[in-house]
């Protein structure tokens, strides 16, 4: 008897320590995907729309040598030689990149939003201090990656990352160099075989553009990925789809398309979107003036509030003129029977939350430390993407959209918050406890709300079939905010109408772009 | 422990629960050199209060104005049975309840892990004056809700399966006693409501690789029939994880690690046979991604006789 029991413990023991400890390496959504194989090239691209550049020759790229001259045969035998002995490790970038390089560049520009979206710890005397720009190394550091900042970011890599491939698509057309393993048919097609022709090279197009628009975005990780940009133009080349003067050639076309995009960006108003303790009274004044009670900030010491000016930054999509258009008319007042029945509506979801509810507010909360909800309506359309087998450069055109109605979806958002300073429901009601923490700006309208209503918008042109699933995320996502406890009602309704408004924009330029 | 045979159960439950992330609050229930004796169940009722100010936020302690004081309290309920004098099993199942004094964070309540144990005493010898013991304990605990773990320090718990495997040796000498032992747990992955983390990279998934840990403790003091007082030093180890960054909320992979020194008391009655109290204090010394935790804890415990012998009218320890 007493065996048995013994000879069972053991074996239950055996069994779950194997269960527990055998598979705990995890595997990410995208961690082993098949090489990109478009459907279609998109071999005209090169006429598509720009954004910010004139047409796709602003940036003139030189002819490539002939494919039977001496130089491009020495490039070809650097192939040769690269291809000798593929190491597992070399092997992993190549199917890394092979997935595709929009994706691979978007989800690390999500990592270092992640990375970066830290509120910065207070000075001694209950001051905060400012991320600065020009001593990015120091604490706090530079940037604090909030949702505008990141929207911003996002819109701006991913934009130039559209008008870089459109040229490069403009001169592959035009030199018509074919891959490598076209010229040399001793060549391995690793990621398999195209007719895009490959000069300038997309993946160093990429590399290019995304490393210089670092400088302005993310200055502490410069050489993070100037290292990512070297490795995918070695795996590229050592796959077999680039020689050495096709990386080159669209490393210096993606350098130069970025830096038409940081002067804009370094002049869009960004810059000063923090404010000063002016302007932060100011809000207060006016709130007070309009018989209503001004937000205040609940964190302790108080926080002074998130980018009060961003709604003033230069949008993509419409002109400056058109933001203060776009505001929707006011809140219920603070004193009105309405916002005390909104608040009463939080007060009652938070008390017992359900478990359904909790999920909802977890999934959707993207709050400190996360990529934001920018980056997660990043995330959901890549992974949509990634089964469409875009082109790479429709991936960017895609992106751009994406991330340029975020963006605007922001300064709209950040503009009606500021022009109202409504509080939020715990500054109403001290006994709403949140489920996830208060975002340190005024409530009217919700920023989910906002970013996803856009989101929603463009992504259900890009991709029809999924239009009604978009909208239910959107939907949700707004909803998660009042199961949260951070906003009321109006904030999210209102908040999603905002935001389809501005994702109309994208969807305007989306049908006169060229592309589709 | 012969001279000890008809102790109530162990009664210790230390809160090692150090929280920011409570950590399992039952995960060390069997760590004392106590046995049931054969057929003989014990039942009891536990409650514990901890609470914390300071935390290490990686090594750097500090506060949070937005937390204020952080508190867990902990209802359990803990049962011992004697399959023979070397062979006990033990089940245990706490209520938990977090709540933050500062701050707009709403806290959570619910059934956190059950645990089960299996204490084996396969040696038991006369060294010295003293009498020595070993011990081989297995433990397995998982949650009984869907709680959410990735709230912390909100959260009541970390939702992974835990297997514990710990070695354990006593030594008494009159009624003067040390016990010290090791413990390795196997720690699951878990998964959490969101599709993306980052950690000290970005993960898009919504599991959570959750490092192993290991912890030895040491006790000593006076062991009678009647009471026991003893000093217990603790130290936690998580084998891995990553630190929470300045300014950033804790995550449930972090490297939590621990040490507490506390005290614990248990009296048996006289007037009542088979009953007693217990109480105890604990308190952090040192810490890494873990609330410097102070916590309280009392218990009442009440041993069933079902050996079908006559009822000993006098504990079993006495009688030798």
């Amino acid at each position: 008897m007493k065996k048995i029991f013994f000879s069972t413990a053991i074996l239950a023991t055996g069994i779950i320590f194997l269960q527990l400890s055998c598979s705990k390496a995890i595997t990410g959504r995208t961690d082993n995907l098949p090489p990109l194989n478009p459907a279609k090239i998109d071999l005209d691209a090169g006429n598509w729309k720009t954004i910010l550049l004139t047409g796709p020759t602003d940036f003139p790229v030189a002819a490539p040598t002939a494919v039977n001259s001496t130089a491009y045969v020495a490039e070809l035998n650097e192939i040769k030689s690269l291809q000798q002995n593929i190491s597992d490790d070399e092997q992993a970038k190549i199917s890394y990149w092979g997935a595709g390089s929009v994706l691979r560049w978007n989800e690390l520009m999500r990592q270092l939003v992640a990375k970066y979206n830290l509120p910065p710890y207070q000075n001694a005397d209950g001051t905060y201090p400012f991320p600065n720009a020009n001593n990015p190394f120091a604490y706090p550091l530079f940037p604090f990656a909030n949702p505008p900042y990141a929207a911003r970011a996002y819109a701006y890599v991913s934009a130039a990352q559209y008008d870089a491939l459109v040229a490069a698509w403009y001169y592959k057309k035009l030199y018509n160099r074919p891959a490598p393993y076209k010229t040399d048919p001793t060549i391995t097609a690793r990621l398999g075989a195209t007719d895009l022709p490959s000069y300038p090279s997309e993946d160093a197009v990429l590399a290019g553009v995304t490393a210089e628009m670092m400088k302005l975005l993310f200055p502490d990780e410069i050489a993070f990925i100037q290292q990512k940009a070297d490795e995918e133009e070695l795996a590229k080349i050592t796959a077999g789809s680039a020689t050495r003067s096709d990386i080159e050639a669209g490393e210096a076309l993606g350098r130069l398309v970025a830096q038409k995009f940081t002067t804009r960006a370094r002049a869009d108003k960004a810059g000063a979107a923090a404010g000063t303790q002016t302007d932060w009274s100011n809000f207060e004044t006016v709130a007070v003036a309009r018989g209503e009670t001004p937000w205040f900030s609940l964190e302790s010491p108080r926080r002074p509030p998130m980018l009060p000016l961003f709604g003033n930054v230069t949008p993509f999509l419409f002109d400056p003129t058109i933001t203060a258009t776009l505001r929707p008319g006011p809140p219920p007042s603070t004193s009105s029977d309405q916002m005390k029945t909104e608040t009463a509506e939080i007060a009652d979801l938070v008390k017992n939350p359900t478990r359904e509810h909790t999920r909802i507010v977890q999934f959707w909360a993207d709050g400190v430390a996360t990529y934001t909800p920018p980056g997660h309506w990043n995330a959901i359309a890549a992974e949509d993407f990634i089964t469409k087998n875009f082109s790479e450069v429709r991936w960017a055109r895609d992106m751009a959209l994406l991330n340029m109605s975020l963006m605007d979806a922001a300064i709209v958002c950040w503009n009606t918050k500021y022009f109202y300073f409504n509080p939020r429901p715990t500054q109403m009601n001290t006994a709403i406890k949140t489920l996830t923490g208060i975002p340190n700006f005024p409530a009217y309208i919700s920023g989910h709300s906002t970013f996803s209503g856009a989101a929603a918008t463009i992504l259900g042109y890009i991709i029809p079939e999924r239009a009604s699933a978009y909208t239910d995320m959107a939907n949700e996502a707004s909803m998660s905010r009042m199961y949260g406890g951070i906003h009321y009602r109006s904030d999210c309704g209102i908040g999603l109408t905002t935001g389809q408004k501005v994702g109309a924009y994208a969807v305007a330029r989306a049908k006169t772009d060229g592309a589709d | 422990m012969k001279t000890l045979l008809a102790q109530p159960c162990r009664w210790l439950l230390v809160m090692g629960m150090l929280c920011i992330a409570h950590v399992s609050v039952t995960a060390q229930t069997d760590i004392d050199a106590i046995m049931m004796s054969k057929n003989n169940f014990c039942i009891g009722g536990m409650y514990s209060s901890s609470h914390w100010t300071d935390y290490w936020e990686g090594t750097l302690k500090r506060t949070n104005d937005n937390l204020g004081n952080v508190s867990m309290n902990m209802a359990g309920f803990m049962g011992t049975y004697g399959v023979s004098g070397k062979l006990n099993l033990l089940v245990g199942l706490p209520y938990v309840q977090t709540k933050a004094s500062a701050g707009t964070l709403h806290g959570d309540k619910g059934f956190q892990d059950l645990s089960l144990w299996v204490k084996w005493m396969p040696v038991e010898t006369h060294v010295g004056n003293g009498l020595l013991s070993v011990y081989g304990i297995g433990g397995f605990s998982f949650p009984v809700t869907n709680y959410n773990p990735d709230f912390l320090p909100m959260s009541i718990g970390m939702h992974s399966k835990n297997l514990s495997l710990r070695a354990m040796a006593d030594y008494q000498a009159g009624h003067l006693f040390a016990t010290a032992s090791g413990t390795y747990v196997v720690r699951s992955n878990i998964k959490i409501d969101r599709t993306s983390y980052y950690t000290t990279e970005l993960h898009l998934t919504n599991e959570v690789e959750m490092p192993d840990q290991s912890s030895f403790n040491i006790r000593a003091g006076y062991r009678s029939g009647r009471l026991i007082a003893e000093a217990i030093y603790n130290q936690m180890y998580t084998l891995g994880g990553f630190d929470i960054t300045r300014n950033n909320m804790p995550f449930a992979s972090n490297r939590m690690n621990a040490s507490t020194l506390g005290i614990n008391l248990k009296y048996t009655l006289k007037a009542i046979s088979g009953l007693s109290l217990i109480g105890g204090g604990e308190t952090t010394l040192a810490g890494r991604n873990v609330g410097q935790a102070n916590s309280l804890t009392g218990g009442i415990f009440y041993i069933l006789d079902f050996s079908h012998k006559q009822k000993k009218s006098v504990p079993a320890s006495n009688q030798k």
